[in-house]
């Protein structure tokens, strides 16, 4: 039944926790407790047991007491299991003669109480000293890893996670469901606080990308369907036609050229309605690949069959298609990087503030086009009226730290106001306000730039701006926009009239977060972004292994932290993929087969095709490697006759006693 | 809304009107052009008997409980009389009596004072179907509707561009009646009627409420401040569905004439007054002879010019 001889003898460890289990339980009183509880042989209570002197404890009162089985009652198996099972595997016990009791989460973190939080403590003790007496050896099996990397979304954090792995050695397959790679980085002019030419230092990274041997780059493409688990997913990615044969097609631009459309008609995405484009078209100079499109919403080919399709005709290569279709690839990699970003905050929902109703009020992102070189103004700030702006009001915090949007910081808005404060400034010459709620700094030459930007002569009213609005009260707001503010510094309600306003958005959740969560089984927080695994100690990982997270599909943040994650995440899959192979959690069901009727009832049920019928001992049996544990065929089975490790029925009902067993 | 709320069993929705103050005496034009233009549109009701003040929003802010009992015994009575639904036209009696449906329905503590009080004074208690409390735009703009409402249109619109204004009080914080930020209901209807608007941001900004009386220098800023702008976009008349409102506007015309726009001279009117007019209704009916500003605008257009008028 047991190692160290015939009788259970179990060790139990009641962990403070510094003051986070035992500001709430009492842990002296739940180990005296545990004490008194049949088969313990010794109970004692340590201030960090995960601490190495913690973990000796175990060992030694496992030689000294004899000890077969170890409970720890401290924090989530989630952060220590694997810290108790190495300790006791290395005592000589088999790590699954090892059990974990949560009293940090599940007890002192949710009661206030101690006179219940104690008691709490000492019921769910008692369901784990019943339970571990039925617990029994287990042996790991381990699977080979695939040495392939997904990497989903081509901005700078897919980019640079991309081009970590590949410069390493890697086979990476980048996704992006755009047109080109270059994300929201590929739109600015310059990044703060070194005001620096964004697309200097992004645009030769783009061409890394597609020039690179290891890297296969897949734009216009959506992930469609993920299996497996760590080391081994199979992954659907769906490629949306573009009308454009991507291996013919050079980027001459002849196409559109020859496009019966003489002059750009229609909005233009990329430059967010400012500029126009054709309904063939290349989203901007610098796209990567570089390949034209085809809209088939504006091309009259696919709208009345009936162009004289010139296009067709410039091209000498044959490229363009009007034929093209949709279809699926299918790869299989080891690991899996989520760098899928966020969106701009929707300033529908803050209609007090004008955008839509005054043509002169301008989205951040917007303005980052204008002022941009490359933009549809050619980098003059000119506004949708024709003129040059004489006074700009940017308003922070929209869509962020507010109670009826988003209540987080999105981190980039005061940053990136005190930047687009500079360009404006400086393109136009124009009175610049800035209206901030705190001024949040706090980076590598932040509070320098700041500083700057106060010598500049740029003006900052503290206050949440109230409205933007038209009516006036004096001469000197007619034909203007007035922004109306309480300013805090000075107490008093002001009225400033602009030419222009900018909302500096904030970062939110893309719109179809929660489906590309729920496609690739990862968490998220409450508001919405993909949850890391730990907020300090595995910010790259997620609770599903081989997935990982890198960028604004986490949380809002500027490209020095995203592509600092994104080299972090590399090294994690670059980590798992050259271990080669990983251990799985032995929690796989089994049959027995004398009791095994071959009703055939599981098969179906298997989520994961796990389970075959022998024909010839008419049964059905089980492939540990597939098996994910997830107990449906357990549950299922009428005879009772499969059975799952670590999830024995003995297990569960003898935790359950004791859990309901009163004193 | 669950419609077990506003129908009574049979589906049909039965209308009481709740007048409060106003409504008899400042708003005394209100109450006419309002019982003129649901009867023209053939939605009955009668007046709630035995009706008591609201408590309006001062008497919430002293003494939430009794502030309570005071509405919800109106809300007593209308359920007595059978009623699903007060119609409710002053914005302040409209959020009062509201805000004392939805905090008996959600709130146990609130809910088990009011009605052992409405026992005690062997009354009805409220329980589970309070009447549900609604105004006059809403019900408009959802029984009617702005395509019934043209059907019914039997006189041309001869006056000017209207402004319309909301006032704080009718769409916040329920947004029932519309929406909160950006309300657009008065102007749908107006237009289905054939009465052009403007666009008016305003709509939904403070008249000054009590502060007229108080504070008159303040009330009478925001005051100008609304004409201004209804002015300046090309609104020649301002259409309120709130008493308070109309007062303001309307009374102290004279004192911003004499401070600052001499030739300030504008109509303030309800919706009721212009709609009743193109439903058919008479000058008097409609209580337009009450108006103190913008009479030679009223005059002009509410006169009668049967022959070319009638669409």
């Amino acid at each position: 039944m047991s190692d160290n001889g015939g009788a259970v003898r179990i060790g139990v460890y009641v962990c403070h926790c510094g003051t986070n289990i035992a500001g709430v339980v009492d842990c002296r009183a739940v180990a005296e407790y545990g004490a008194t509880l049949p088969n313990v042989v010794i109970s004692r209570d340590y201030k960090y047991m995960c601490s190495d002197p913690g973990q000796e404890l175990i060992q030694q009162d496992v030689a000294a007491h004899k000890l077969n089985r170890v409970i720890v009652a401290s924090c989530s198996p989630l952060l220590h299991e694997q810290t108790f099972r190495s300790a006791v595997a290395k005592a000589g016990l088999n790590p699954f003669y090892f059990h974990m009791v949560n009293l940090r989460e599940h007890v002192s973190w949710v009661h206030e109480s101690r006179t219940e939080a104690t008691r709490k403590a000492q019921d769910l003790l008692r369901a784990a000293v019943r339970r571990v007496v039925f617990h029994r050896p287990l042996e790991r099996h381990s699977v080979g890893i695939h040495p392939g990397v997904l990497v989903v979304g081509g901005g700078i954090a897919g980019i640079h996670a991309a081009l970590t792995l590949a410069n390493a050695g890697k086979k990476v397959y980048l996704v992006e469901r755009e047109a080109t790679i270059g994300g929201y980085m590929a739109k600015f002019d310059k990044t703060f606080p070194t005001l620096d030419c964004a697309a200097c230092i992004l645009t030769p990274k783009m061409s890394q990308v597609k020039s690179h041997p290891n890297i296969t780059l897949w734009t216009y493409s959506e992930v469609a369907h993920v299996d497996g688990f760590v080391g081994n997913f199979t992954v659907k990615v769906l490629r949306k036609p573009r009308y454009v044969l991507e291996d013919l097609c050079s980027g001459c631009l002849q196409c559109v050229e020859a496009c019966v459309y003489k002059q750009p008609k229609f909005s233009d995405e990329f430059n967010y309605g400012l500029g126009k484009r054709k309904p063939i078209y290349m989203p901007f100079p610098q796209a990567t690949p570089p390949v034209v499109l085809i809209d088939p919403e504006t091309c009259i080919q696919f709208k009345s069959g009936r162009c004289k399709q010139t296009c067709l005709q410039a091209c000498d290569r044959q490229a363009i298609s009007f034929e093209q279709k949709q279809f699926t690839e299918e790869i299989k990699v080891g690991a899996i990087i989520l760098t899928t970003g966020a969106q701009p905050f929707d300033v529908s929902k803050t209609p007090y503030y004008g955008y839509g109703v005054y043509p002169n009020v301008y989205t951040s992102l917007e303005v980052e086009r204008l002022v941009n070189a490359s933009g549809p103004t050619g980098g003059e700030l000119i506004l949708r009226n024709g003129r040059k702006p004489q006074s700009v009001g940017i308003i922070h915090c929209v869509g962020s730290r507010d109670e009826n949007t988003n209540r987080w910081c999105s981190r980039v808005c005061c940053m990136y106001s005190l930047k687009l404060a500079h360009l404006i400034k400086e393109r136009s010459g124009a009175e610049v306000f800035n209206f901030y709620i705190d001024m949040r700094t706090p980076g590598k030459y932040f509070e320098e730039f700041y500083q700057r930007l106060l010598n500049e002569g740029v003006h900052f009213i503290r206050g949440r701006v109230a409205e933007v609005t038209d009516w006036v009260l004096d001469p000197s707001e007619e034909g203007k926009m007035v922004i109306r503010v309480e300013d805090t510094l000075i107490g008093t309600v002001r009225r400033i009239p602009v030419d222009m306003v900018v909302l500096s958005v904030g970062l939110e959740p893309h719109a179809d977060a929660q489906e590309v969560r729920r496609l690739f089984n990862i968490s998220c927080s409450t508001e919405g972004f993909f949850l890391e695994r730990h907020p300090k100690l595995a910010p790259v990982e997620t609770f599903t292994d081989g997935v990982f997270l890198a960028g604004c599909c986490q949380g809002p943040k500027d490209i020095p932290d995203t592509v600092a994650q994104a080299g972090a995440a590399a090294a994690e899959a670059m980590k798992l993929i050259d271990v080669g192979k990983v251990e799985m959690e032995p929690n796989t069901a089994y049959v027995v087969e004398e009791k095994c009727s071959g009703c055939r009832t599981c098969i179906p049920l298997c989520p994961y095709g796990a389970i075959t019928f022998v024909h010839d001992r008419n049964v059905a049996s089980i492939n540990e490697a597939l098996c994910k544990g997830c107990g449906t065929c357990v549950a299922a089975c009428p005879s009772g006759s499969i059975k799952q490790n670590l999830f024995e029925d003995e297990e569960i009902f003898s935790e359950v006693e004791g859990l309901l067993q009163t004193v | 809304m669950p419609a077990d709320r506003s129908h009574n069993g049979d589906g049909a929705k039965k209308y009481v009107y709740y007048p409060g103050c106003s409504l008899k005496s400042t708003g005394l034009a209100y109450e006419e052009s309002f019982l003129a233009v649901f009867q023209l549109l053939d939605l009955p009701f009668e007046e709630l008997p035995d009706w008591n003040c609201c408590g309006a929003t001062s008497y919430m802010d002293i003494e939430e409980d009794s502030a309570f009992v005071l509405a919800a015994r109106n809300l007593s009575l209308a359920k007595s009389s059978g009623a699903t639904d007060i119609l409710a036209p002053c914005s302040a009696c409209y959020l009062v009596l509201r805000k004392a449906e939805d905090y008996h329905r959600r709130y146990p503590v609130i809910r088990e004072k009011v009605d052992a009080a409405l026992k005690r004074a062997r009354l009805e208690p409220l329980a589970d179907n309070c009447p549900h409390v609604r105004h006059p735009l809403e019900v408009l703009y959802n029984d009617v509707g702005p395509e019934r409402l043209r059907a019914k249109v039997s006189r041309r619109w001869e006056g000017g561009p209207i402004a319309c204004y909301y006032g704080c009080q009718v769409v916040r914080p329920y947004g029932e009646v519309d929406n909160p930020v950006n309300p657009v209901r008065m102007e749908e209807l107006l237009e289905a009627a054939g009465i052009p608007t403007i666009e008016y941001g305003l709509k939904t900004k403070c008249c000054g409420g009590s502060l007229t009386g108080t504070i008159h220098e303040v009330g009478l800023r925001l005051n100008y401040v609304l004409l201004k702008d209804a002015h300046r976009r090309g609104a020649q008349a301002v259409v309120t569905i709130c008493p308070l409102c109309q007062f303001n506007l309307d009374v102290y015309q004279n004192e911003i004439r004499k401070d600052t726009w001499p030739s300030l001279d504008m109509p303030i009117l309800y919706l009721t007054q212009v709609l009743g007019w193109v439903l058919g209704a008479d000058f008097q009916a409609l209580g337009l002879h009450r108006s103190v500003s913008g009479r030679k605008l009223i005059r002009e257009w509410f006169s009668r010019k049967e022959e070319e008028s009638y669409v």
